[in-house]
């Protein structure tokens, strides 16, 4: 669409955990994508798939031990994952911040929520004292957090889930990074809830132009939230689209069978699901072939040699990691 | 025919201080007069968010929490009232499926000794031969290996595991089951594994189910009542078609235009009803209708005075709101004021919430509340 | 259709490495682990090599371990001369032969160590597993049980475990015995507190709780569930408290209430001679304190690698 590079590339991204007198485990096997400016990017995909890795990854936060980190991920023209510790360190909370699935351990239970807030303030904007009380008063009031000059000086334990996400997005954007990184923010919390951090979170995306990586794994919130979608299966990317033609006609066998076994709010009663047979753990190598080949309804013989490739098969720009590419539902213009 | 029949159930947990003995300070009220009836034979989802009772509900069912009052009618009697070796004998008849897989089985007990367990406890099969082979008939019908007899929870997936836990329920040939969260656990594309195979085992087993979730969308996909529960209470309870075409009671539209839907047109054209605030505590629940606190169509009064009753309003749908019919024909709209914008809270204990509904109004405050937190200097 | 089976016969071989071999119990899975970690590994020798001490030692000790060599030692206020070519450990303050001294009192140490743990073990497991059980399974009576039970721990909790186990000795008089159980006595509230707490967190998961939705009797949720779940942290403890008790029995030697027959080679016993001449004689003291803090040591690492071992969280 638009000449733009995108705010951050992922190239060919690959962390192996090496353990202790045990086989080396892939999380992440050569994943590439892009996150474009003021858009939100969403990684999806069932537990397993390597998702919040490739987020720990980029964000420098895998621990250094046992742990090997391939690829590139250029951020704004840097490699993320070429910088040093102190660099990293200087770029997360700034230009780069990340919220987490549980904001309870996120937060230090010992510091009031104020003090963890001014603490970003100073060391990244060189705020203190009053002016940075003010400051994170503001952040907390502007997340939706009531009363926010009494919140400050609460602990993490004393605020409702909901509250806590909030703060530790107030954390997050006090910076007003670039990219935000969110794995799983809804995920512990109720659905009601869910919907104000949603809305809050394509708020900050429309109005400050802040690039967000979703990740997670429900379905509902990718609809309703990312521009484009990446769906991971056992440490790759199997399908990336943009929101409308992935829904419209999901085209790796795994998207679309996942999309066919989700219990739909608006499906009337009793229509059967199609579930995906197996689990995660019916795998192969991708070396051998698709990891996805022995849980799939399309499996043959040529699904066994070597790792397909990302091919458009339909569309431009909806790439397919597939030999047997599910055809469009035939009515045409679906995926406009 | 109704199966099983709660009137006015109550759960409320003491509050306990004290330094040398243990003083009741105050009530937790988990469940807080719940009545409905579960038909024979058909699926009665119970859905709320955390917080609501459903859980406790579910295990005062089966008396594995102290029931405070009220009434729980199972095929005429009120196991209420049983003594405690005629109420483990009754669990033959209702059993339970748990939300963790993993942790609701033991894990120094392999399969065969799991699924023994209960038939041993109510003296089902005259010997371990006998049971063997109906632990390997059950296993089946859940579609799992007869090798699995010997092996140990943690080697199986979790939707194995979840086999697993129905098998174990299976075994005693219950009348009810009670599933709570079956699947909420498990990965998205197994979810529908089971939940397949729960349909099928009522169809072959005719069995009567009562299915607790916080997912309204697998509720509805597996029920032929629903309960909506907020605070310890029912707020609505209709036929699953019918409380997703009409739902009366504001909090049960707010939860259901809250459910993410998979499906980019649809979630574009929705219309989200944002609830302002977290759930009250349930050890002080408000006075009144206890969803006055989060409601846009509050009005002022009645609401926080009269705690409404679950009527009858036709067609098995019941609801709890004095003002249901108002807000059904349009006559009320959600209060400007209780819908503040997105970024906004005018509440004291609240998060803010919004409605697309409201409109301009709440225009000039998103803006305000905008230029106020800046950009960073 | 032969295709389809050589395809499905492909994939069953391509998935089938994890399938192994199944069955293998928690217990077995932890010994698997256990084998298999460097800490565990270190920690059993140095505990083989104590016990083997303990067994042999009086017949691999080159000399009696009373015999003096008067005349080799010398004290007086600057000089401490205690060594004979022959005593490759030297000599104590009475010109006796060090080495044979530390084999020889292996044995009382190691004695000293299991007896104590394995008393506390027992009365205090056995107090707090029907203290647990009455709490979580006894009604109504059953709180009041635990209540009054676990206050009376909390009382001997409270007192200093060193002044306790003094004042036992000093009630019952001095021996061995008496050292043995003073130790063990202090071992009871730490293994009740910790059995009842774990049966309590056993009592409250959801594999209890499905027991009793399957109309499980209680005494068989109690001896099949919660009981075999809670001994994995007391049984660590009591790796741990091994390693607790040698010391402690030091301590009391130390204080002057350990065994009065101070002819019997011990390692906390002899650590205490050793003192009054430290300034001049270190080795004296350094080898019975190397032989209490190894043997601590190889106690301590087992219980942690037996602590990781059977930790369900870590489990692959």
């Amino acid at each position: 669409m638009s000449p733009q590079p995108p705010l951050l590339s992922v190239e060919d991204l690959t962390v192996t955990f090496t353990g202790r007198g045990r086989t080396d485990v892939r999380a992440v096997s050569g994943v590439s994508f892009d996150v474009a400016q003021g858009q939100v990017t969403g990684l999806v995909g069932e537990s397993g798939c390597g998702k919040s890795v490739t987020s720990l990854a980029l964000m420098g936060l895998l621990p250094k031990k046992g742990v090997t980190v391939g690829g590139h991920a250029y951020f704004d023209g840097t490699d993320l994952l070429g910088l040093g510790r102190e660099q990293l360190r200087d770029l997360r909370g700034s230009k780069l911040a990340m919220i987490f699935q549980d904001p309870l351990s996120s937060l230090n239970p010992v510091i009031p929520i104020g003090l963890q807030v001014t603490e970003i303030l100073t060391r990244h904007r060189g705020l203190r004292g009053d002016a940075a009380r003010k400051e994170a008063a503001l952040l907390l009031e502007r997340v939706g957090i009531p009363d926010p000059t009494r919140r400050l000086k609460e602990y993490p334990h004393q605020l409702s889930g909901g509250m806590r996400q909030r703060a530790l997005i107030a954390m997050a954007v006090a910076c007003a990074p670039r990219l935000l990184i969110a794995d799983e923010p809804t995920t512990a919390l109720d659905v009601t809830i869910q919907a104000q951090i949603l809305e809050l979170l394509k708020e900050l995306v429309d109005q400050q132009g802040t690039a967000l990586l979703m990740i997670t794994h429900d379905m509902g919130v990718v609809a309703g939230l990312c521009d484009r979608v990446n769906v991971l299966y056992a440490g790759k990317v199997v399908e990336a689209a943009e929101r409308k033609p992935l829904f419209a006609a999901p085209t790796h066998p795994y998207a679309h069978g996942l999309l066919g076994s989700i219990p739909r709010l608006d499906a009337p009663r009793g229509e059967p699901l199609n579930p995906i047979r197996g689990s995660i753990q019916d795998t192969i190598a991708w070396s051998e072939g698709c990891a996805f080949a022995p849980r799939c309804d399309f499996y043959s013989e040529r699904c066994l040699s070597g790792t397909p490739e990302l091919t458009e098969p339909h569309t431009a720009g909806h790439r397919v990691r597939c030999v047997h590419p599910v055809a469009p539902p035939s009515k045409e213009g679906a995926d406009r | 025919m109704s199966l099983l029949e709660l009137d006015d159930v109550k759960v409320h947990f003491p509050v306990k201080r004290g330094i040398l003995f243990d003083r009741t300070v105050g009530h937790v009220y988990a469940v807080d007069g719940v009545s409905l009836s579960v038909t024979a034979g058909q699926t009665y989802g119970l859905v709320g968010e955390s917080g609501c009772g459903k859980t406790t509900l579910g295990r005062a069912v089966l008396r594995l929490t102290d029931i405070t009052s009220g009434s729980v009618v199972f095929d005429g009697t009120d196991l209420a009232q049983l003594p405690e070796e005629e109420m483990r004998r009754a669990r033959r008849r209702l059993q339970m499926v748990f939300q963790d897989p993993l942790g609701s089985l033991n894990p120094r007990q392999n399969i065969e000794s799991i699924l023994a367990e209960g038939m041993a406890a109510h003296g089902i099969g005259a010997d371990r031969a006998e049971r063997r082979e109906r632990i390997k008939e059950i296993l089946t019908k859940v579609g799992l290996p007869h090798s699995a007899l010997s092996r140990y929870p943690h080697e199986f997936s979790g939707g194995q595991r979840q086999r697993i836990g129905i098998a174990r329920a299976l075994v005693l040939q219950p009348d009810v089951i009670i599933c709570d969260e079956p699947v909420s656990a498990l990965d998205v594309s197994i979810q529908a594994q089971v939940i397949n195979l729960l349909e099928e085992l009522q169809e072959s087993e005719g069995l009567t189910y009562l299915v607790i979730a916080h997912d309204l969308a697998v509720v509805r996909h597996i029920s032929d009542v629903i309960g909506v529960m907020y605070l310890g209470s029912l707020v609505e309870e209709a036929p699953s078609d019918a409380l997703y075409a009409e739902p009366r009671h504001p909090y049960t539209r707010a939860l259901m235009s809250a459910v993410p839907v998979p499906d980019p047109e649809v979630e574009d054209r929705r219309e989200r009803i944002l609830l302002r605030g977290d759930l009250p505590s349930p050890a002080s629940p408000p006075a009144g209708c206890r969803f006055h606190t989060r409601c846009p169509w509050r009005q002022p009064t009645r609401c926080d005075t009269e705690r409404p009753a679950l009527a009858d309003i036709g067609g098995g749908h019941r609801v709890a709101c004095h003002w249901a019919a108002e807000i059904a024909d349009g006559s009320l709209r959600p209060t400007s004021e209780l819908a503040p914008p997105v970024l906004v809270d005018t509440g004291t204990d609240g998060e803010p919430g919004t409605d697309p509904g409201a409109g301009e109004d709440t225009d000039p405050g998103t803006e305000r509340k905008e230029t106020a937190a800046g950009t960073p200097a | 259709m032969s295709t389809k089976t050589a395809k499905i016969d492909r994939l069953a071989e391509l998935t089938a490495q994890r399938e192994s071999a199944g069955g293998a119990s928690l217990w077995t899975e932890a010994l698997r682990r256990l084998r298999s970690s460097k800490m565990a590994i270190i920690g059993a020798v140095v505990i083989g090599v104590f016990v083997l001490l303990a067994i042999v030692g009086p017949w691999i000790a080159p000399y009696n371990p009373l015999q003096q060599w008067r005349g080799e030692v010398f004290i007086n206020q600057n000089i401490f001369v205690g060594s004979r070519s022959e005593n490759w450990l030297g000599l104590d303050h009475l010109g006796r032969d060090q080495l044979s001294r530390m084999l020889v009192g292996a044995r009382q140490t190691l004695l000293v160590g299991v007896v104590a743990t394995l008393l506390g073990f027992t009365v205090g497991a056995l107090i707090g597993g029907l203290s647990g059980a009455a709490l979580a399974f006894g009604g109504k009576t059953g709180q009041r049980i635990d209540t009054a039970v676990m206050r009376f721990i909390d009382m001997v909790l409270a007192l200093p475990s060193l002044l306790l186990a003094v004042s036992i000795a000093a009630i019952m008089g001095q021996s061995l015995t008496t050292v043995m159980i003073a130790v063990g006595v202090v071992q009871i509230p730490v293994f009740a507190r910790l059995l009842r707490g774990s049966m309590l967190a056993q009592a409250g998961s959801d594999y209890v709780l499905a027991a009793r939705s399957l109309g499980v009797r209680r005494r068989r949720i109690v001896t099949a569930h919660v009981l075999p779940n809670s001994l994995g942290p007391v049984i660590v403890q009591a790796t741990l408290a091994l390693a607790t008790a040698i010391i402690e029995a030091a301590a009391l030697s130390y204080l002057g209430l350990g065994n009065p027959d101070a002819a019997q080679p011990e390692w906390g016993v002899m650590l205490v001679q050793a003192q009054p001449y430290f300034d001049h004689a270190p080795m004296m003291a350094l080898y019975p304190a190397l032989g209490i803090i190894i043997t601590a040591l190889g106690f301590t690492l087992l219980g942690e690698a037996m602590r990781e071992a059977l930790d369900p969280k870590l489990r692959s």
